[in-house]
C-alpha cells in the first residue's frame, strides 16, 4: 500500500473510532451525574435551583470532552493536513507528468 | 463542506476579507446596541412602562440574581462584562431562525476572542479586588508546589471555553447541513430546534463559567485564625 492509501485508511478508521468512544464515555458520565442529581432533588426539593444549575454546569464540562472528540474527527475528515499534503504532492506529480 | 462562516466571503480586497463571521458579528452588535438605546430612551419608574422596558428589566435582574447566586457580592460591577457575554452568545444562537444566517460563534475566531477576553478579565477583576500581591499569592494558595499547575489550569480553562462553544455551535450548523442533503423535510426542523436549545444552554454555560472564574479570583481569603493560646 502506498502512503496515500495508508493515510486515507488511518484517517477514516481513527475518525470513526474517535467519534465512537467520544460518544460513549461522556454519555456514561452524564447519565451518572443526572441520576445523582435526581436523587438529590428528590431528597431536597427546596434546593432545586442550585442543584439544577450545578447539574447543567457539570454536564457542560463533561460534554466538552465529547466536543473535543468531535472536533478531532471533523479535522480528520475535512481539514486533514496529512491528506492535503499528500494530495498536493500527487497533483503536482501528475501535473508535471501530464505536461 | 463548509466548516465555518469564515469561508463565506462577501468582499475581498487584497489582504482584507469581509467574511460572514465579521458581517454577522457586527450585525449582532448593531442590533444589541441600537435595541438597548431605543428601549432605554424613556425609562419610567411609574406603573405604566413599555413592554420592552419590562423585558429588559426581567433579563437584567435575572442575570444579576445568577451572578449573586454564584457568590459575587457586588453584581453591578461585573454585570457589564458578564451580561454582555451572555446576551451576545444567546442572540448569536437565537438568530439561527433567520434564513441565510450562520452564527458567528460557529467560527473558532469568535469563540477564541471571547475566551481570551475572559482570560484577561479574570486577573483584572482579581487584581482590582485583592491587590496585585494578593492576587499573585492566590496562585500559590494550597502550597507553592501548585504554582505551575494553577497556571496550566488557567490556560486550559480558557482553551476549554473556546473549544466548547465552537464545537457546540459548529456541530449544530453541520448537522443541519448534512441532514438537508439526506432528508430535507422534517428532520432539519427538529435539529434546528435542538440547535436553538443547545445554543441557549451554551450561552448560559459560558456566562456561568466566566462568573465562577471571576468569583474564584476575587474571593477574599479568610485570614488564618490565630492558634489558640494554651493556658
Amino acid at each position: 500500500m502506498d502512503s496515500m492509501t495508508i493515510i486515507a485508511v488511518a484517517s477514516i478508521v481513527t475518525a470513526g473510532i474517535t467519534t465512537g468512544i467520544g460518544c460513549m464515555a461522556p454519555a456514561l458520565g452524564e447519565g451518572r451525574s443526572v441520576a445523582t442529581a435526581l436523587t438529590a432533588l428528590a431528597q431536597q426539593p427546596d434546593a432545586s435551583a442550585t442543584i439544577t444549575r450545578t447539574l447543567f454546569v457539570g454536564l457542560a464540562m463533561i460534554e466538552s470532552t465529547a466536543i473535543y472528540c468531535f472536533v478531532v474527527s471533523m479535522i480528520l475528515i475535512f481539514a486533514n493536513p496529512f491528506w492535503n499534503h499528500v494530495i498536493a504532492g500527487a497533483t503536482a506529480a501528475t501535473g508535471v507528468a501530464g505536461k | 463542506m463548509r466548516l465555518s462562516p469564515d469561508q463565506m466571503i462577501f468582499w475581498q480586497h487584497g489582504f482584507f476579507k469581509l467574511n460572514a463571521t465579521i458581517v454577522f458579528t457586527w450585525a449582532l452588535m448593531l442590533v444589541l446596541a441600537v435595541g438597548a438605546k431605543l428601549v432605554t430612551r424613556n425609562l419610567s419608574t411609574e406603573r405604566k412602562r413599555s413592554r420592552w422596558q419590562n423585558l429588559l428589566e426581567i433579563v437584567v435582574t435575572g442575570i444579576e440574581k445568577q451572578i449573586e447566586d454564584v457568590g459575587l457580592q457586588n453584581p453591578k460591577k461585573y454585570i457589564g462584562f458578564l451580561g454582555t457575554l451572555f446576551l451576545f452568545v444567546a442572540l448569536a444562537a437565537l438568530c439561527t431562525i433567520i434564513p441565510g444566517y450562520e452564527p458567528p460563534t460557529a467560527s473558532l475566531s469568535t469563540t477564541a476572542a471571547l475566551a481570551l477576553s475572559v482570560f484577561v478579565a479574570v486577573p483584572l477583576f482579581g487584581v482590582e479586588e485583592q491587590g496585585f500581591g494578593g492576587y499573585l499569592k492566590s496562585y500559590t494558595k494550597p502550597t507553592v508546589i501548585m504554582l505551575p499547575f494553577n497556571i496550566i489550569s488557567e490556560l486550559s480553562r480558557t482553551l476549554a471555553l473556546a473549544v466548547r462553544l465552537f464545537g457546540n455551535m459548529m456541530s449544530g450548523a453541520m448537522i443541519i447541513a448534512i441532514l438537508l442533503t439526506i432528508t430535507p423535510f422534517i428532520f432539519p426542523v427538529i435539529m434546528t430546534l435542538l440547535g436553538l436549545l443547545t445554543g441557549m444552554v451554551q450561552a448560559y454555560i459560558f456566562f456561568i463559567l466566566a462568573t465562577v472564574y471571576i468569583a474564584a479570583a476575587t474571593r477574599k481569603r479568610k485570614p488564618k485564625p490565630a492558634p489558640a493560646v494554651k493556658t
